[in-house]
Parts: C-alpha cells; sequence; structure tokens
C-alpha cells in the first residue's frame, strides 16, 4: 500500500485532467487505473466505489471521493493552494468556476454533431477571447506573479491548464494579453508544473476522433 | 455597518434559488433587485458589475460575487454551513454535487420542447430513486443522526431539502421508498428558520410560468 491517491477514469482527459494538474502543482504522485471497457466501470459499480455510479473517482486518505469539484477542493485545502482566508477563497472561487466554464465548452467541442462543431467552436474562442481572458489580464494588472495573494494557488494552475486548452485550438489566443503571456510563461517554469508539461508525465494528450467510440461504449 | 446581502437575478428560482435557501437557513435578511427586462441585464453589464458579465450576482461583504458555487462556499463557510475540517467538507462537498446535479435536470425543463421534457422527466424520476435518493437515505441510516454531515446542521442538509421538494413537485411520491428521507424532510422542515422560509410571502420563489418562461429566454437571449 503505497498511501499515493489512486485516480479512477479512462486514459483520457475529461473531467479528470483537472485533477492531474492540482497533484502535479502540488507535487504529489499518483497512480491511475484506468476504465478501458464497460465492465471496468461497471465493477467499480458493483463494488460500490463510486457514489454517485460515476467517475472521476479518487482514492485518497482512505476515502474514495467523487464529483470533480468536491475532489479538487479536498485537494487544493490539503495542499494550501486555497488562498489563506474566506476572502481569498471566495476569489479563487469565482476565477476557478469562470475557467470551469470555459474549459467544459472547448472540451464538449468533440463531441457536437458534425454541422454544429465549427460554430460550437468559434463561440468558445470568442468567449475566451472577450469574455474571460480579459478579465484575468485585468487582474494581472496588480503586478504580482499570482492571481490571488502573492502566492501560487489552484486558481493560477487553473488559469494555466486552461490557457494551454484554448491554444491548441486557436495558437495565437493570447496574442492581445501581454501579461497573460509572461504568466503563462512563468507559471509553466514553476518546477512541479515544468515537469508536467514534459512528455512521459501524467498529463493527457487531446482527444482524438478515432477515440471517441471505445469511450463512448464505456458509458453508454 | 452590517449591510445586508443583495441578490441580483431574474424574479425565478433559477440558479439564484440555492442561494436563497441557504441565505434563510442560515437566518440571514437579504434583498432583491429582480432582472425584469434585458435592459436591466445590459446595465449591470455596462457597470461592470459582473466579472463574467452572467448573473447570478450576490453584493456581499463589499464584494461583488459571480457564480454560484462561489457565492454558495462563500455563505457556507461565513455561516459554519460547510463543517468543522476538510474531511467533513469533502463529504457536503459530495453530497452537494450530487444534489446539484439532480437539481440542474429539473431546472433544464421547462426550456426544453415538450417530447424532450417528457423523456427526461422519466429520466430524473429514474435517477432521483435509483441513483441520488438511496446515497441519501443510506447515509442517514448508517449514521442514524438527523444531519447529514458531522451530526451537525450543513449546507448538504438545505440543499437536499431543496432537491427533495423539488422533486415532488415533479412526482408527489417520490420519497415512497425512503422512509428516513421522509422523517429527514419533516425534521428539516420544522428547523424554524426554513418553516419561515416554506411559508407564504417569504422569498422563495415558485416554479416557472409559461409568461415567465418566455421573459427569461428574451433576458439571456436564447
Amino acid at each position: 500500500m503505497s498511501g499515493k491517491p489512486v485516480l479512477h477514469y479512462p486514459n483520457s482527459r475529461g473531467r479528470m485532467e483537472s485533477v492531474r494538474w492540482l497533484l502535479a502543482a502540488a507535487g504529489v504522485e499518483f497512480e491511475e487505473k484506468f476504465l478501458e471497457k464497460k465492465e471496468d466501470l461497471q465493477k467499480l459499480q458493483s463494488d460500490g466505489s463510486l457514489l454517485f455510479q460515476q467517475v472521476p473517482m479518487v482514492e485518497i486518505d482512505g476515502m474514495k471521493l467523487v464529483q470533480t469539484r468536491a475532489i479538487l477542493n479536498y485537494i487544493a485545502g490539503k495542499y494550501n493552494l486555497y488562498g489563506k482566508d474566506v476572502k481569498e477563497r471566495a476569489l479563487i472561487d469565482m476565477y476557478v468556476e469562470g475557467m470551469a466554464d470555459l474549459y467544459e465548452l472547448i472540451m464538449m467541442n468533440v463531441v457536437q454533431p458534425a454541422d454544429k462543431k465549427e460554430e460550437h467552436l468559434a463561440n468558445a474562442l470568442d468567449k475566451a477571447t472577450n469574455r474571460y481572458f480579459p478579465v484575468f489580464e485585468k487582474i494581472l494588472n496588480h503586478g504580482h506573479d499570482f492571481l490571488v495573494g502573492n502566492k501560487l494557488s489552484r486558481a493560477d494552475v487553473s488559469l494555466l491548464e486552461t490557457i494551454l486548452v484554448v491554444e491548441e485550438r486557436k495558437p495565437d489566443a493570447l496574442a492581445k494579453f501581454p501579461l497573460l503571456q509572461s504568466f503563462k510563461a512563468r507559471i509553466s517554469n514553476t518546477p512541479n508544473i515544468k515537469k508536467f508539461l514534459q512528455p512521459g508525465s501524467q498529463r493527457k494528450p487531446p482527444l482524438q476522433e478515432k477515440d471517441i467510440p471505445s469511450l463512448m461504449a464505456i458509458f453508454h | 455597518m452590517a449591510e445586508k446581502p443583495k441578490l441580483h437575478y431574474t424574479r425565478g428560482r433559477g440558479k439564484m434559488e440555492s442561494i436563497r435557501w441557504l441565505l434563510a437557513a442560515a437566518g440571514v435578511e437579504f434583498e432583491e433587485e429582480f432582472i425584469e427586462k434585458k435592459e436591466d441585464l445590459e446595465k449591470l453589464r455596462n457597470d461592470g458589475s459582473l466579472l463574467f458579465q452572467q448573473v447570478p450576482m450576490v453584493e456581499i461583504d463589499g464584494m461583488k460575487m459571480v457564480q454560484t458555487r462561489a457565492i454558495l462556499c462563500y455563505i457556507a463557510g461565513k455561516y459554519n454551513l460547510y463543517g468543522k475540517d476538510l474531511k467533513e467538507r469533502a463529504w457536503i462537498d459530495m453530497y452537494v454535487e450530487g444534489t446539484t446535479d439532480l437539481m440542474g435536470m429539473i431546472m433544464a425543463l421547462p426550456f426544453q420542447a415538450a417530447d424532450v421534457k417528457e423523456k427526461n422527466i422519466a429520466l430524473i424520476t429514474e435517477r432521483a430513486t435509483t441513483r441520488y435518493f438511496p446515497v441519501y437515505e443510506k447515509a442517514l441510516k448508517d449514521h442514524g443522526q438527523d444531519y447529514l454531515v458531522g451530526n451537525k446542521l450543513s449546507w448538504a442538509d438545505i440543499h437536499l431539502l431543496e432537491a427533495i421538494l423539488m422533486t415532488e413537485e415533479l412526482k408527489s411520491d417520490i420519497l415512497s421508498a425512503f422512509p428516513l428521507l421522509q422523517a429527514f424532510k419533516g425534521r428539516m422542515s420544522n428547523v424554524p428558520t426554513i418553516k419561515k422560509f416554506l411559508q407564504p410571502g417569504s422569498q422563495r420563489k415558485p416554479p416557472l410560468d409559461e409568461k415567465s418562461i418566455a421573459n427569461v429566454r428574451k433576458i439571456f437571449s436564447f
């Protein structure tokens, strides 16, 4: 029994990727048990391991945590990535929830019907450049290295993750945001995150069209 | 100077209702400024009052808070409804996310076409009785206590009561197989602050009617 957290999910980003990012940023080693076929999910369900019959599920500190936000809140709290008081937490929560909305939009693009895909992506990228990124560019005007409390928090990890995901679809997404560009470079160079960004880490690649059928087969 | 929190939203339940419930259960008086037409939303946006151009927005403790979960977490923390430590918080978070998923499905119904709506009502009923309510029934059974977490009223209990009542509006006998949840519902409904909130004339909002649905579509352009 290694005591490392164990992540249960398919071998893809999905809703588990932000958990991988946060653990990696906190410097926490973790193991992964990949769901490859429907039977793997069913086994977890019949074991009673999944509170609401769903993944993500993370075994950590004697608990089988489910619900992405519950998992992220616990990890952030445990590893001091959640601000120093309720007001910092409030800011972090607002920023993280905004980014979760954007991330979800981008993530959902790959499963849109073929005739709606382009329009959906255009809308998501428009939101990124006109609704979300301007907010964080403005916040970084405070001149500190990190979004909240002059200290690395889950908000910074979440922002970097979101920037990279948007850039995969639009490489020049940060063209009008100089402070976000330097933020991206700076946070990418913090040791734990730098390691996570290197090939061979547990970071997962973007979902390919060809992988969608086998993924769907697990859940439907 | 203790100012009352001020809620900015339409006159319906939507994403603001859980916030009304939590404040009411915590015994916190609040004011509401209703968005009645598109111009009201535009004004808030142009004022720079909405971080991501969206509501809910709650003015509280000198902040203009947005994002439903951020607001709920802040209120729960401030009024000691979020457990005593990280592990209790994890349980509360898990339970609340479950009831959020369930209520989210119900909230979407008024905006769906009749055939989609009918299918989803059946799905919601199935999920409520086979996925969600069994979890809370079991939690109460396993520890035998009055509240879901830590033998003390928390956000999880308030949210579950809200979800139960909302689901019962769809199917009045939805709790027939869940005796402990029935007792829980009775008990929670009698908590003085909640009892007050459940009485006519409170700030609790009714389900949307046809006219309001059309207006919401106009305000939010969908």
